[in-house]
């Protein structure tokens, strides 16, 4: 949460992203998104279901799989050396190597993804194996309790199996592994949804903890605005596809520009404060406009 | 009019068996109320009883000891007694996903519980009444809405067809278990506000089962705190959540997100 931590130079640079699924009719699911990521940032990406959001976070790290596909733009990463990676020209191999090694994912419902007959060991370990052969048995053993560590799950569990943690602790797992080779960009996709909040507050105080200790810049995807007020240092607002909206977070909460910000803004009530209590009092028809039936068949997050 | 009063309930689980046997009490002696018009909340992390406190309400469990008294009279277990009772007390799940079969229309699942507790209705007048109930929840046009299938809809929209389900049988009280921690934020609100004018206009007694301790408080008149199956804290709402005074309803304010809590540190 300090600010101390970002700087000015970006770490990821999306230009004109634009995503379509390719499917009749053609979804345009992401349209012309242009963004930068500064080095050390948490940068909130949010909107509601089918906007996008999800799509473009696969799009940048190029796991979109058809009939979804980049039309045009691209995503360019400048690495801490100095050098400018552009994700459309880096083949299978290449991709295979700064995928995890630079750019780290964690996404939703992750905690289901760890495999369930291999120990968590195995698999932290797996990624050691796979990105940084040369380093040695012990070292990697190691390397796999401290991590482990780091999220606040004692090392004795390293032996577990999948099926023996709780939601939340396979979750900081993920996160653990996500953080292995030190990335400098974590995109996170919904990584707390599934979790209770006490739990999801937990997490969230490692994330920006090891934010602020490690220097890593945070994409942070979710459809919950109140969560991403309360940890990100700029928020975006994504609707059918576009970025409507990109201010820092107090700006965005203090004097939103765009109606549809405007419309996420009023849409919760208040925990201490005297927002939303207007809600009891009658039946307001503007709540569930936002949620109206379409007459004609639903086209998946396009509103056109 | 109905009240539906829950007195000492307790529910012990067996766990293992043989030697390894251990009991886990996942309901320790809970209390409530559930008036005409009145909603109470149950707020409380995982794993802390309060779906299990839903699950004998409904009674899909029965209590280990304790009494639920609808009306002042102990609830009827079996037979027609039951069946009346299942009338009367109706539940909105947590997962509007899960809870509506893919492969039926909304209309199908409107008007199975208006065949079942309103026997001897011609098929018109089921039709029509399933009609006035997705109005009654906003989903229109409702000739449309009811000839589509579940995953023609949004969650909301989803969510909204089973508080018509719920409400279809005419009931005095309703249990809901989470409605709208599957949805998205910025649709929660509607979901809820319809739920509440619902209540009124039915006067319902409402449990609304949350771990979200804002809409808890908006819109609850009275809100239980659940840690380890007991009840730590109960009172009005308000006092509840701004003048917290036992230790767990302090974690999890703490816990709830709050933006306000972070604008002020930004503008300090």
């Amino acid at each position: 949460m300090s600010q101390s931590a970002v700087s000015s130079s970006p770490v990821l640079t999306v230009e004109n992203l634009s995503i379509d699924y390719l499917v009749e009719p053609v979804v345009h699911a992401v349209r012309d998104v242009s963004f930068s990521l500064r080095r050390g940032e948490v940068l909130g990406l949010a909107g509601e279901s089918g906007c996008g959001k999800s799509t473009l976070a696969y799009g940048i790290v190029r796991l979109l799989k058809p009939p979804a596909a980049v039309t045009s733009g691209r995503a360019v990463f400048h690495s801490r050396e100095g050098v400018d990676i552009d994700w459309n020209e880096l083949g299978a191999g290449d991709l295979r190597e700064v995928r995890w090694d630079k750019i780290s994912m964690v996404f939703q419902g992750a905690m289901n993804s760890l495999n369930p007959v291999i120990s968590i060991r195995d698999q932290l370990e797996d990624v050691f194996t796979t990105h940084r052969p040369e380093m040695g048995r012990r070292e990697r053993r190691e390397r796999c309790a401290q991590l482990l560590e780091r999220v606040g799950v004692d090392r004795a569990r390293l032996n577990a199996y999948p099926h023996e943690l709780s939601g939340g602790m396979r979750q900081r797992v993920m996160i653990a592994m996500a953080m292995a080779l030190e990335p400098q960009i974590m995109i996170m996709d919904e990584p707390t949804t599934a979790l209770d909040v006490v739990v999801q507050r937990e997490i969230l105080g490692e994330i920006t903890r090891l934010r602020d200790e490690l220097g890593f810049a945070v994409l942070f995807i979710t459809h919950d605005l109140p969560l991403l007020l309360e940890i990100s240092d700029r928020i975006a607002v994504m609707r059918a596809g576009e970025i409507v909206e990109l201010a820092d977070a107090l700006h965005l909460y203090t004097e939103p520009q765009h109606e549809y910000t405007r419309q996420l803004l009023a849409s919760f009530p208040s925990l201490t404060g005297e927002r939303g209590s207007f809600v009891r009092g009658g039946m307001d028809e503007r709540l569930l406009a936002l949620d109206a039936v379409q007459a004609e068949e639903p086209t998946i997050g396009s509103a056109s | 009019m109905t009240t539906l009063e829950a007195k000492d309930l307790i529910k012990n689980y067996q766990l293992g068996h043989g030697f390894r046997a251990a009991t886990l009490r996942a309901v320790d002696d809970v209390s409530f109320t559930l008036e005409p018009g009145r909603t109470v909340a149950l707020v409380g992390q995982s794993g802390s009883g309060k779906s299990t406190i839903a699950k004998l309400l409904m009674q899909l469990e029965r209590p280990t000891s304790g009494q639920i008294l609808l009306d002042g009279r102990p609830v009827e277990r079996r037979g027609a007694g039951l069946a009346r009772y299942r009338r009367t007390v109706q539940m909105v799940f947590q997962d509007p996903f899960a809870s509506l079969n893919p492969f039926h229309t909304v209309e199908h699942h409107l008007e199975r519980p208006l065949r079942l507790h309103h026997r001897g209705l011609t098929d018109a007048e089921v039709h029509r009444r399933v009609l006035r109930l997705l109005e009654r929840v906003r989903l229109t046009p409702a000739e449309n809405v009811a000839r589509r299938r579940p995953h023609e809809l949004s969650g909301g929209q989803r969510q909204r067809v089973a508080i018509a389900r719920a409400l279809a049988p005419e009931p005095g009280i309703l249990v809901a278990d989470e409605p709208v921690s599957m949805l998205d934020v910025s649709i929660r609100l509607g979901v809820l506000n319809l739920l509440a004018a619902l209540q009124r206009e039915e006067q319902l007694g409402v449990l609304y089962i949350t771990h979200d301790l804002a809409t808890a408080r908006h819109f609850s008149d009275e809100i239980l705190v659940m840690y380890r199956g007991r009840v730590v804290e109960r009172g009005p709402a308000d006092d509840v959540i701004l003048h917290p005074q036992h230790e767990y309803t302090r974690t999890l304010a703490e816990a709830a997100p709050n933006p306000e809590r972070r604008i002020n540190q930004l503008r300090g």
